[in-house]
């Protein structure tokens, strides 16, 4: 785990689930503090991918490191967002209680009460929660119900959960999904901050690339079980996408030289057999 | 028994109460159960699994007549019958989430089996047909000493494995995938959940009786969830309310005998649902004027 090593690295790695190969032989290095995003269809095995990261998917060829070692030698350094839709209004726990579950959830017994009057750790794991709470810009909301926050609202704080630990790595699943715009760029930027700022080298997953293409050090292209990686100018552009999805796309350049992806069939990759969706179908992808 | 009558001094009133054995059996056994209750049941509320509990109650039935059908202790009926329901609810669950929504069909049918297995049996024996009533709406004039070591027993090893799990489970309720990634045995917890809410819906019937043990499971948890999002402060929040609507519901269904026990004890928890829904109203109303000024 010396700074020599890039952030993961994969090598001629392979998952095949039953009869479904999702990817073979996928070489791909993420340097140590870049911003990746993993894009592609629905299905082609992007959160699985993620999933050989955490130890929660295991490789059935070749071989995966997290900063020099195994997924599971490297799991306290990582943070995980995992996919989710929201919390129901009914849900009853404090922001701030959930990101304290993020910190210490994983300990056996009940927190003591009173804790912060006579423990000195605990309280500074108080003031670790209130500073990653303040970081994301959740404190003023941080006391209410999750149920009662705004989608919005709610994804900072999962967002501070995975943070909690003070992680070199994050790990974001469709961090954006069922966000309304303001949000997606809102949310999109503070994941920025927290790579460029505070030096975290973080993976998220997305199906829809726009809010967070200009953020982007590197994109990780997935589809027909093979990948294509490089700096989003070099990968995003017409023929690539249109290739990758079987169906035109368009990159076009706005006045400001930002990129916008246009044409993008962003959930419904299942209409195209050539994809092979063996979730529906059942063959080899 | 002689009629009370009410001295409106809360402590003569009580030692009124603890001079019948009888009457001290059921605030022994009825504290210990209220505790383990509302703190189980809070978690119970946490995790929607609410639908499980009330199955597991009405399981409780059948299994405790079953027993005196056969001339075995009630008590064997209680906690077999939950214990076996409550693993093959989780037996038909996913395994990684507390979701049981998936196995609504499962519990329900499971439910509808114990009702029709209970009233089988009671209608096989007339002699049932007084213990009939307590067994569905509880009764406090039966709890004898050894039913009371039982309770205190059960009370002791779920209040220590309620302990020992509740801020892992409490992660893996909100956070399956989270859990699992930080090492925590998500599926395992789950069966240990189940298990722990059975015995704990058994020891809640014996006192409030197969139909009547939500007075007790839900009703603090949920007004506790009403009062604060703040998780470990609702948690004691449900014990203190659960203690109180039992203690409350003992002594109005003592000082008013016509009023039985368990309609004592839910009306008692069912005000302090409403009362705590108008104190958050309350609150709510001046914070919002505040913010429009």
């Amino acid at each position: 785990m010396t700074p020599d090593h890039p952030a993961l690295h994969w090598s001629d790695a392979s998952v095949t689930l039953g009869q479904r190969t999702l990817f073979r032989h996928v070489n791909l290095t993420i340097p140590t503090g870049s911003f990746v995003a993993i894009l592609g269809p629905n299905g082609v095995g992007k959160s699985t991918l993620m999933k050989t990261i955490l130890g929660l998917q295991h490789l059935s060829e070749g071989s995966v490191s997290v900063f020099g070692g195994s997924p599971e030698e490297a799991r306290p350094l990582i943070g995980y967002l995992p996919q989710r839709h929201h919390f129901e209004s009914s849900v009853s726990i404090s922001g701030r209680d959930l990101v304290r579950l993020g910190l210490d959830g994983d300990r056996w017994g009940m927190p003591l009460p009173f804790a912060n009057k006579f423990s000195a750790s605990a309280r500074a794991k108080s003031a670790q929660v209130a500073e990653v709470l303040e970081q994301v810009g959740a404190t003023s909301y941080a006391d209410r119900s999750v149920g009662a926050c705004s989608g919005g609202e709610q994804q900072r704080l999962l967002i501070a959960q995975a943070l909690v630990r003070r992680p070199q790595l994050l790990v974001l699943d469709e961090p954006l999904d069922s966000l309304d715009l303001p949000n997606q760029v809102a949310v999109a930027e503070l994941i920025a901050t927290i790579s460029n700022v505070h030096g975290v080298t973080v993976l998220l997953v997305a199906h829809d690339v726009n809010p967070i293409l200009s953020h982007l050090d590197q994109v990780v292209y997935l589809a027909h079980g093979g990948v294509l990686t490089g700096s989003p100018k070099e990968v995003i552009t017409s023929e690539n996408l249109s290739a990758l999805y079987d169906t035109p796309v368009d990159v076009l350049t706005t006045s400001t030289g930002r990129l916008v992806v246009v044409g993008q069939p962003d959930a419904h990759g299942g209409h195209h057999p050539h994809l092979g969706h063996g979730n529906h179908h059942g063959h080899a992808g | 028994m002689s009629s009370p009558v009410v001295s409106l001094n809360p402590w003569t009133d009580l030692s009124t109460m603890w001079s019948y054995p009888y009457l001290r059996n059921a605030l022994i056994a009825g504290s210990i159960v209220a505790i383990i209750a509302a703190s189980v049941g809070w978690m119970m509320v946490q995790r929607r699994q609410s639908f499980l509990g009330h199955t597991l109650a009405v399981v409780s039935f059948p299994g405790a007549s079953l027993a005196l059908l056969f001339a075995l202790p009630a008590s064997v009926g209680y906690y077999g019958a939950t214990v076996i329901a409550a693993l093959i609810a989780r037996q038909s669950s996913d395994a990684q989430t507390a979701d049981d929504r998936q196995s609504n069909a499962t519990i329900g049918t499971v439910q509808a089996v114990a009702l029709a297995t209970g009233l089988l049996v009671i209608s096989r024996s007339s002699s049932f047909l007084t213990s009939t009533t307590s067994l569905l709406f509880g009764s406090f004039l039966g709890i004898t000493s050894n039913e009371v070591l039982l309770i205190a027993v059960v009370g002791v090893v779920t209040g220590v494995v309620f302990i020992a799990i509740a801020r892992p489970l409490l992660l893996a309720t909100f956070d399956a995938t989270e859990a699992t990634a930080m090492g925590i045995p998500v599926a395992a917890l789950n069966v240990v959940f189940a298990v722990l809410l059975a015995c704990v819906v058994a020891a809640t019937s014996q006192i409030t009786g197969a139909l009547l043990v939500f007075a007790l499971l839900v009703m603090p948890g949920a007004t506790a969830q009403i009062l604060t999002p703040k998780v470990w402060k609702g948690c004691a929040i449900s014990v203190g309310l659960g203690l109180g609507i039992l203690w409350l519901g003992i002594g109005l269904s003592f000082y008013l005998p016509r009023l039985p026990l368990g309609f004592c004890v839910t009306s008692v928890g069912f005000f302090a649902y409403l009362v705590s829904h108008v104190l958050v109203a309350l609150r709510s109303r001046p914070h919002l004027q505040g913010n429009v000024a």
